[in-house]
């Protein structure tokens, strides 16, 4: 009966042994490996699971419900978990090659797993109150990656992801306390009748606080400035972890609450959304034309993407829940890919900023190969992934008369291209600037291009076949809706 | 009694947002802390505040009156203990930063994005 709360327990099981084998650090790392194909194992199994038999509930204490704390494996949440444990796997895999110049640290392998926990049980939660601990669990083992480099560039962004996240999970707090005092309920399915019977006056702030929260915690704009200020300190396998999971925890958050429990919401909230979504994509793809520093673009382009998924969300149909569940899966995948590129170029040449790189394509032409693959995915050229994610979100809202927001959504894809295409020109096509550099040889690389290629694969397999995850992505959007497929 | 406790929330709001806001490390994480505390009154009030029976109820009764509802008091226990320990952690934090700059200014904190050097061109990151 236990079995659906595997993907929270294995990552915390193996993040307590890491604890206690810190002074020998090869049979740390053994644990690490040996905990992480143990979550992604586990995780298949789930999700197969799942698709076959549909929802498994598990409810805590033998309270009955509504007061019980219920945790759901749906087929969303075990979607993501099966995301969450393959990018936790090429993590660790990661830390055998020597691409990561910075020392290993006895306090690695624990907040990575800690993170994977906190990151599967938001998704796997029914409860609002627990959502709000399972945030927490995922921010402090961020924080304490993000602080454990030690230098000042980390811990000033540190500070900065601190005080942003907490104000972000402290208004998610005010706005559960608020919705309990008003509903008396925690519990989802409890939750979403009660609220329907509030008046509307009183239900209409409860839903923009929980929205203005999560949106704080899935870096939306004008709420997204802890995301560039941290991210590029982290070092590259941490940094693709944290880009695959972290804001997609308030992107599930927003798509389960506002697509599943509390439907249908007020349309005032979903018109708000929208054009959250369109400024967010705005913004970032212009941070992101203006940087020069790989991990400084990709991480603006985040914020970018959140806006293309919040703009499918805000669609509030579920054709538009199916395109930002594609999306998600999707953007996990390629911008983890798209980090650990940056990480190889890093190793290369010694530098992110484009400024100090080039001649790759001449020495290193697999790695141009890989980067141009996956950029024109996250770009959305046919008949690569993002194409389909993106032409998901522009028919739904061209088919609800969204004009104004699809044109910007088609205008943010010529920018997004345009810093793909500085990337390409400047650390590939160029000649090094500094003429007598060559690529380094003989560094142990071969893990780092099994993850990096691994990934590559996936986004490739869903650019050329796209009915499977598109099939896919309609099921689990369904079963949010609560229609039957 | 629910007004002490709404003037006290306020209070605690308006000082955390206050010390929040400063430029100082040491401040700013303290004051995000009391925000916490405020928040925290606030959970604990979302059960109403009514009466000091504890929550056991008699074998003869169904229903407990006058009584407070014990499960926020169970809530507020838990996020007692998270923001205790996002506390301590920005505590070492901001003393790691002063320790290490010897000066507190976050105004002046800019080591993970540099001020651009030609006013519009970001500058050239070093490698770290």
């Amino acid at each position: 009966m236990m079995w659906p709360l595997a993907p929270m327990l294995v990552p915390l099981a193996t993040a307590l042994l890491c604890v206690l084998t810190q002074s020998t650090p090869r049979r740390q790392q053994m644990i690490s490996v040996v905990g992480a194909t143990v979550l992604l194992i586990t995780s298949t199994l789930l999700f197969l699971e799942v698709q076959q038999v549909g929802a498994l509930r598990v409810v805590l204490g033998h309270w009955p419900l509504p007061f019980g704390i219920e945790f759901v494996a749906d087929v969303l949440g075990t979607a993501l978990a099966l995301v969450a444990a393959l990018m936790l796997n090429v993590t660790v895999l990661w830390q055998w090659s020597d691409a990561d110049a910075a020392p290993s640290s006895p306090t690695l392998h624990p907040l990575l797993h800690g993170l994977v926990a906190g990151v599967c049980g938001a998704f796997m939660t029914a409860d609002l109150f627990n959502l709000y601990v399972w945030f927490e669990v995922a921010l402090m083992c961020a924080l304490g990656l993000l602080a454990h480099g030690g230098g000042l560039h980390q811990l000033d962004a540190a500070l900065k992801y601190f005080v942003l996240n907490v104000i972000g999970t402290m208004l998610f707090l005010v706005a559960v306390a608020l919705i309990y005092a008003a509903t008396g309920h925690l519990n989802f399915s409890a939750l979403g009748d009660a609220m329907a019977r509030l008046d509307a006056a009183v239900a209409l702030p409860l839903y923009g606080l929980l929205l203005f929260a999560l949106l704080a915690k899935a870096a939306a704009f004008p709420l997204y400035a802890w995301l560039p200020a941290s991210y590029h300190t982290l070092p590259p396998p941490v940094l693709a972890l944290f880009s695959a999971l972290l804001a997609k925890v308030g992107i599930y958050a927003i798509l389960r609450l506002f697509g599943n429990v509390f439907t249908p919401a007020p349309a005032l909230l979903y018109d708000a959304l929208g054009w959250i979504a369109v400024l967010s994509m705005i913004a970032g793809v212009l941070g992101a034309a203006y940087h020069w520093d790989m991990r400084r673009i990709l991480a603006f382009h985040s914020i970018s993407q959140i806006g293309y998924i919040l703009l499918a969300i805000a669609m509030a149909s579920r054709t538009g829940d199916t395109a930002a569940i594609f999306f998600t899966l999707h953007h996990s995948l390629v911008k983890a890919s798209l980090i650990l590129v940056a990480a190889l170029v890093f190793r290369y040449t010694g530098h992110y900023d484009l400024r100090r790189c080039g001649g790759l394509y001449a020495s290193r032409p697999w790695l141009g190969v890989a980067f141009l693959l996956l950029a024109l995915s996250l770009v959305g050229i046919p008949p690569f992934s993002g194409f389909w994610g993106k032409y998901l979100i522009v028919r739904e809202a061209l088919s609800q008369g969204a004009y104004l927001w699809t044109a910007c959504a088609l205008l943010v894809s010529v920018v997004t291209l345009y810093s793909m295409m500085k990337i390409w020109l400047e650390a590939f096509w160029k000649p090094h600037p500094d003429p007598a550099w060559r690529a380094p040889e003989h560094v142990r690389l071969a893990p780092a291009w099994v993850g990096v290629s691994g990934l590559a694969l996936v986004v490739l397999s869903i650019g050329v076949a796209p009915e499977a995850l598109i099939g896919f992505a309609d099921a689990a959007a369904g079963a949010l809706r609560g229609d039957v497929p | 009694m629910i007004w002490v406790v709404a003037i006290a929330f306020g209070t605690v709001i308006a000082a955390g947002t206050y010390l929040a806001l400063s430029r100082d490390a040491l401040r700013c994480v303290i004051g995000v802390a009391m925000l916490g505390s405020g928040v925290n009154l606030l959970v604990f009030a979302s059960g109403r505040l009514q009466s000091h029976i504890p929550a056991i109820v008699p074998a003869t009764q169904t229903q407990l009156t006058l009584a407070a509802n014990p499960l926020p008091q169970a809530l507020v226990l838990t996020a007692i203990v998270i923001s205790f320990a996002l506390l301590c952690f920005s505590l070492v934090l901001a003393a790691r930063i002063v320790l290490e700059r010897g000066d507190a200014d976050l105004e002046e904190l800019r080591f993970a994005e540099p001020h651009a050097p030609e006013g519009y061109k970001p500058s050239v990151e070093e490698s770290q």
